[in-house]
């Protein structure tokens, strides 16, 4: 659905990032964790496209904007990397956005019995935010956050509060294990036994390292992507990634807007 | 007063509107239907359609530019036959007409999909792209080249007696050349500007930005440059223009319209605002009605020079 928001906090939580909470339609509790929304940041032709951030939360809270006193929100988390998220940092309570929401595919709970093994590098935490929450009701979850210091790991304490497990690694060694993050999950699996979900999110690099160790310890995984976007619903063809069955002869594209962001790592091509 | 009449007809086919949806930014209409009322627009073209599916170019694929936007997607498309099995039964509930974007990649293949599309009632008419290189011959584009696109033209013309659609290319010095070619050829209406061919670079990495090097320019940025070819041409020609470019508004479609466009197209517009074609309509119902104009008709090409 497309609708106008109202920009509730936008506080900074780490030097360069920002938590967003915006208001939203009651319809909103629909999104599945994973999916994502489509903002646009001015009402101008500058920035012109709308950007795409994961969902971090949603939920309602008490309030006096509505008369039953209670509103619907969802929250981003985003890193300020160019004019846009400048833009976007720089917006108070009260503001107003335009968002799409939610889109794409999402990431699928899987078996409650399992346990969930999250892996985030970066602002890739947003959306794993989302899904910790959903997961932590019913399954054992541990979260393997990375990033290059310790002002990349992002909102921890959060996730602690659900119950959730968490190891950190950092480039320089400023938090937690010194090192990747796909290491210390490496470490980690051959350690213990037992049937596990991979659920990933974060750069190219790392996704491909999580995808190398799902295969390795034969264990599922999904991945959620970024892509350049334009439209947003599967239209412009701007964001794809390879399919599995990719080749010149045979195109096997995936919109990462409508048939992703969140792929089962096999759906793809990794090379 | 009464409802202002908005409606034209581009060689036989009727639109409630002059506001059509460009080829490409709009997929095949299904993506868009949640967010806007397909039949409160005047016609909906599909993305560029090939005989055969086509991969398309290796990503990055896009990138915004000030005021508007490159891109290199290689006109990906699922082909004819997908077309015809997948996304017509969708188009086909809806009461809009359907024009069908096509191209090919050697003469041959322009004439043999036009021969499929001519048997499809469901389609209202063709617009053919000819900014899109002869394989066969170089690589050089049919649309920067008078007797070229006349033949594409021609060929077209003879496989099909739907509406024909030329949609031009503006990378060329004299569009006017371009489009009296087409017009000879037997194009029924033009369409007019597709995207400006330019590039962005990554200074940090001293790398094009786009995977293909080059892409098509558009959005506002292009603007200024669409409305001077549609004015141009339309001193030119006794077709209908339809006329594309950076058309985000209501006023921006009415420029169009007084520089000589029948009809209009909304591209880039349609990723701001999903339900941008159906608000750029209501707009210029608007317009008239505040300004007492009956129809739409008596604003076509009334510029004053
Ligand atoms: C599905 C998805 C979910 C995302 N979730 C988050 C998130 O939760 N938190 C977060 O901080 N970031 C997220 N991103 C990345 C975020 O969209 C970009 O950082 C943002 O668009 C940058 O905008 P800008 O104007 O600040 O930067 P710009 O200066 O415009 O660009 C900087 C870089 O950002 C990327 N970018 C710019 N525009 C787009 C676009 N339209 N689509 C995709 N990438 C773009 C490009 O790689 C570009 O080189 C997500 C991206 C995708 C595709
Ligand atoms: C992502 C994208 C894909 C496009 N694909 C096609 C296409 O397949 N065939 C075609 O004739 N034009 C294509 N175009 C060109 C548009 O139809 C239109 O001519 C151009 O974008 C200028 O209009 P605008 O400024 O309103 O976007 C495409 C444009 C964009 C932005
Ligand atoms: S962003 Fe347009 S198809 Fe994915």
């Amino acid at each position: 659905m497309q609708f106008k928001s109202m920009v509730i906090s936008n506080v900074q939580v780490s030097p360069g990032y920002f938590r967003m909470r915006m208001t939203a339609p009651p319809a909103i509790v629909a999104a599945t964790p994973g999916q994502f929304v489509m903002v646009r940041v001015r009402d101008a032709i500058d920035p012109l496209l709308r950007r795409p951030f994961g969902i971090f939360d949603l939920g309602t809270f008490t309030t006096e904007y509505t008369d039953c006193g209670r509103q619907t929100f969802c929250e981003i988390l985003y890193k300020v990397v160019g004019k846009g998220t400048e833009m976007l940092a720089s917006l108070h309570h009260g503001d107003h956005l335009d968002l799409l929401a939610p889109l794409g595919k999402g990431f699928a709970a899987g078996e409650p019995a399992e346990e969930k093994i999250l892996v985030g590098g970066g602002v890739g935490l947003a959306p794993l935010y989302f899904l910790a929450k959903e997961l932590a009701k019913t399954s054992k979850v541990r979260l393997f956050a990375g990033g290059r210091n310790k002002e990349d790991i992002l909102c921890i304490t959060e996730f602690e509060r659900l119950g959730v497990e968490t190891y950190v690694a950092t480039d320089d060694g400023t938090l937690g294990d010194q090192g990747l993050v796909t290491q210390v999950l490496e470490k980690h699996l051959a350690a213990t036994g037992g049937s596990k979900t991979l659920f990933a999110c974060g750069p190219f690099p790392m996704l491909k390292a999580v995808a190398g160790i799902a295969d390795r310890y034969n264990l599922e995984c999904q991945v959620s992507l970024e892509g350049y976007m334009a439209c947003g619903v599967g239209a412009c063809l701007g964001c794809v990634t390879k399919g599995k069955n990719h080749s010149e002869e045979t195109p096997d594209f995936r919109c990462v807007c409508k048939d992703g962001p969140v792929f089962p790592y096999r759906e793809l091509k990794w090379d | 007063m009464a409802k202002p009449d908005l409606s034209v007809e581009i060689s036989g086919i009727k639109l409630r509107n002059p506001v059509m949806t460009a080829s490409g930014t709009f997929g095949y209409g299904k993506e868009f239907s949640q967010y806007l009322d397909l039949e409160k627009i005047g016609a909906i073209i599909t993305k560029g359609l090939s005989l055969r599916p086509k991969a398309g170019n290796p990503t990055p694929r896009i990138v915004e530019t000030p005021g508007g936007m490159l891109n290199a997607i290689g006109l990906q498309n699922v082909g004819i036959d997908a077309f015809i099995q997948e996304k017509l039964p969708f188009l086909r509930t809806v009461n809009t007409p359907v024009i069908v974007n096509l191209y090919g990649n050697t003469l041959e293949e322009y004439g043999a999909l036009a021969e499929k599309l001519d048997r499809l009632p469901e389609v209202a008419g063709l617009e053919v792209n000819i900014s899109c290189p002869n394989v066969k011959q170089g690589g050089i584009v049919f649309g920067t080249d008078p007797a070229a696109a006349a033949e594409v033209v021609g060929l077209v013309r003879r496989s099909t007696s739907k509406p024909l659609i030329v949609k031009l290319s503006p990378n060329v010095t004299d569009i006017v050349r371009m489009a009296d070619a087409c017009v000879s050829a037997g194009a029924d209406a033009l369409s007019l500007i597709n995207t400006l061919t330019g590039m962005a670079i990554d200074l940090e990495k001293r790398r094009p930005v786009l995977a293909n090097v080059t892409g098509g320019l558009s959005g506002p940025a292009i603007k200024p440059v669409a409305l001077r070819m549609v004015w141009q041409v339309s001193m030119a020609v006794t077709v209908p223009i339809i006329g594309i470019g950076g058309i985000m508004s209501a006023t921006d479609a009415l420029e169009f319209i007084l520089a000589g466009a029948t009809a209009v197209q909304v591209g880039t517009a349609n990723f701001l605002d999903p339900s941008a074609a159906q608000t750029v309509a209501a707009g210029i119902e608007d317009y008239l009605a505040k300004n007492g104009i009956g129809h739409i008709k008596e604003l076509i090409g009334a510029l004053r020079v």
